[in-house]
């Protein structure tokens, strides 16, 4: 009576399942890492982490339409035309590399901005509406790659794929063995890149009437509708937020590989394991609850998931086999409540 | 013209528009051929019919697929179920090879009815976690490789053969429509997926089992994919991984092409039938330009968005 919750509390009773996701993903990397042969290193890390970047980005392009109620089944697309782009531009001078990087990530939310305009002024069904521009998208990234090749500035792929220490020392910004920087040179390049986008973009973005209105919509369009809320200027923004992530990963997937890829089935299966992504994350596909943190932290667990097999020279073609069981039970979790329901009128929504 | 379209009934409106964008592509097409080589295949019953042999394996896909978006929920399992279905059908071969592959349908259909109907799982998601399933479990049976074991006779009749110089594949697609199209008009069943598809709660509070409706149609959608399957495998004489991939995003674009509203509740079987041609049609006429998979993909995404913008508009919300 006299304490309040605590807000951490409060925060797993909400939405219990980034809860459930994150103790999850806490133990299945722990004992990921004690099964591992050679034990936790950072070489292990920066290894996983980079394995880990395209999908995660991929997942929380897809959190924000999800939120809203609707899906965008063009991130895969995008993401994989934002790669094409990127292994045709992100090369020569510093300036050169600088003014590829923006125009591959304006081009990601351009086609993010495109598939808001046509879902809100079009009124067609998200899920129907970017099946198509997906296609689109598809189309456009065999034009400019045919074939998969392209190149990458090299300077750029080495130091954004390691940790700290070799940024520095690629660009020689101040001496990489100073004793003050040891502590955080062991520090994944991506992983940086992931949290600041995750928290540098999302987080300030939720806060915003418009990233508000997304969960409204979510939960209630009417409602949202009748509250006055800039209900079209939010679903736009959803779209586009989600172009920008897709060309976030596309962009970083090309500078890891250092080539571009239009690789159609590649795209389908980021699309679909980014829904999975979200779900085990626990934002909910009617929309309304969840967020992009949860999403990243699913998308690592599907990850870890693919870990194990390395590890334990599991037979790698029972992989799809494993990761279909665990989405199905993640999903199945919820069942509980299902059961519980008292008024089967409120199962109908 | 604009007149005529604007006094059309709203549920034809569909059916008339893609009816007319077939006859444009064949128009177009025609065109191109007498331009570069001076002949018109396209207009050939011949060729026509051998486009809709090939035609046919998606179009009872999508018949299947029709089914679940009238509920307003999505089968996203259909390209292993195809393949499942396939490949038990021609490991056990013999005279059980077709009973084996539709028994695999029904087996992912009740599986997928009872997680969205009675676990009460979003469809996107539990059918997409099936679909993986299927994908392990095929694969480790086969080992990642296409199985040896070659279709049976029978499976090469329905497929490949002719009968009365039609191809039966097109038959077996006729009496699946007439089946599908029947049950959905003439039948409480498919009155009960039309009710539950506009609002399940008011259907269920009219008496309507609402959750064997769903379960029933996630079977009649698995039957068909895994008929279709068959049919496929027997078409290409053998059973390989990955063949009913490129499926399921037509079937998809055909049912909603033919205007069936993809939140469920409204459509008419005819359209899908026409939706499947459109498709089948515009991808022949685009190989016969020769156009790359960049162009054919920007034109498919495009032609989608198009049609949809003509007829598929949803209601703006105001409350």
């Amino acid at each position: 009576m006299n304490a309040r919750p605590s807000p951490v509390l409060a925060g797993v009773r909400h939405n219990p399942g980034f809860a459930i996701a994150l103790v999850l993903f806490g133990a299945l990397y722990l004992v990921y890492n004690m099964m591992h042969p050679r034990g936790f290193s950072g070489a292990v890390l920066i290894q996983n982490v980079n394995e880990s970047v395209a999908i995660v980005f991929l997942a929380m392009a897809q959190t924000v339409p999800v939120l809203m109620g609707g899906l965008d089944l063009s991130v895969g697309a995008i993401m994989t035309l934002t790669n094409c782009i990127a292994s045709e531009l992100v090369i020569g001078t510093p300036g050169q590399i600088a003014f590829g990087m923006a125009a591959t990530l304006a081009s990601g939310t351009a086609f993010g901005l495109m598939n808001g305009l046509i879902v809100v002024y079009g009124r067609l069904q998200p899920i129907i509406a970017t099946l198509a521009t997906g296609a689109i998208a598809m189309g456009l990234a065999l034009f400019i790659r045919p074939k998969p090749g392209g190149r990458v500035d090299d300077d750029i792929s080495w130091a954004l794929t390691n940790d700290l220490y070799e940024l520095v020392a690629t660009y020689g910004w101040f001496d990489a063995d100073a004793g003050w920087f040891q502590p955080v040179a062991w520090i994944p390049v991506p992983l940086i890149i992931l949290v600041v986008i995750a928290f540098g973009v999302w987080l300030p973005f939720r806060r915003t009437v418009t990233g508000r209105t997304i969960y409204a919509i979510g939960s209630a369009e009417g409602a949202a509708f009748m509250s006055g809320l800039p209900i079209e200027r939010a679903k736009i923004a959803a779209f586009t937020l989600a172009g920008f992530f897709a060309s976030c990963g596309g962009l970083y997937l090309a500078i890891q590989t250092s080539s571009g890829n239009a690789d159609i089935t590649q795209a389908g299966a980021y699309t679909l394991n980014s829904i999975a992504a979200v779900v085990i994350g626990g934002t909910s596909l009617l929309g309304g609850v969840g967020g992009a943190i949860g999403s990243l932290v699913g998308a690592l667990i599907l990850r870890v998931i693919s870990f194990y097999f390395r590890i334990l020279s599991i037979d790698p073609l029972l992989q799809p086999l494993v990761e279909g069981v665990v989405l199905l039970t993640a999903v199945s979790l919820g069942v509980f409540r299902t059961l519980q329901v008292k008024n089967r009128l409120d199962l109908f929504r | 013209m604009t007149l005529a379209i604007a006094s059309l009934k709203p549920e034809d409106k569909p059916v008339v528009l893609a009816s007319a964008f077939v006859l444009v592509i064949l128009l177009v097409g025609t065109v191109y051929t007498l331009a570069t080589q001076g002949t018109a295949p396209l207009l050939s019953p011949q060729y026509l019919v051998q486009q809709l042999q090939t035609g046919s394996f998606l179009g009872i896909a999508a018949a299947g697929m029709m089914v679940v978006i009238l509920l307003g929920h999505i089968d996203l399992s259909i390209p292993w179920t195809m393949t499942a279905a396939a490949m038990m059908a021609t490991t056990v071969g013999g005279d059980m090879a077709i009973p084996v592959g539709i028994a695999v349908g029904v087996a992912v259909g009740l599986f997928n009815g009872i997680g969205v109907a009675y676990l009460r799982i979003p469809s996107m998601i539990f059918t997409l976690g099936v679909d993986s399933v299927m994908r392990g479990l095929m694969v480790a049976h086969t080992g990642g490789f296409a199985p040896q074991d070659a279709a049976t006779p029978l499976m090469r009749f329905f497929a490949a053969e002719r009968v009365l110089g039609v191809p039966v594949a097109i038959f077996v697609w006729l009496a699946v429509s007439v089946v599908i199209a029947v049950m959905l008009r003439r039948t409480a069943f498919g009155r009960a997926v039309y009710a539950t598809g506009n609002r399940e709660a008011a259907a269920y509070l009219s008496g309507i089992r609402t959750r064997l409706v769903i379960l029933g149609a996630f079977v009649v959608c698995g039957i068909c994919a895994a008929l279709a399957g068959v049919l496929l495998a027997g078409y290409s004489a053998k059973a390989y991984q990955g063949m009913g991939t490129p499926f399921l995003l037509p079937a998809i674009a055909a049912v909603v092409i033919g205007g069936t509203r993809i939140l469920g509740g409204q459509g008419r079987y005819v359209g899908t039938l026409i939706g499947v041609v459109l498709i089948v049609l515009l991808n022949s006429v685009l190989s016969i330009m020769q156009m790359p998979e960049a162009g054919r993909q920007v034109i498919y995404g495009s032609v989608i968005i198009g049609m949809l913008l003509v007829y598929g508009r949803g209601a703006r919300v105001t409350s």
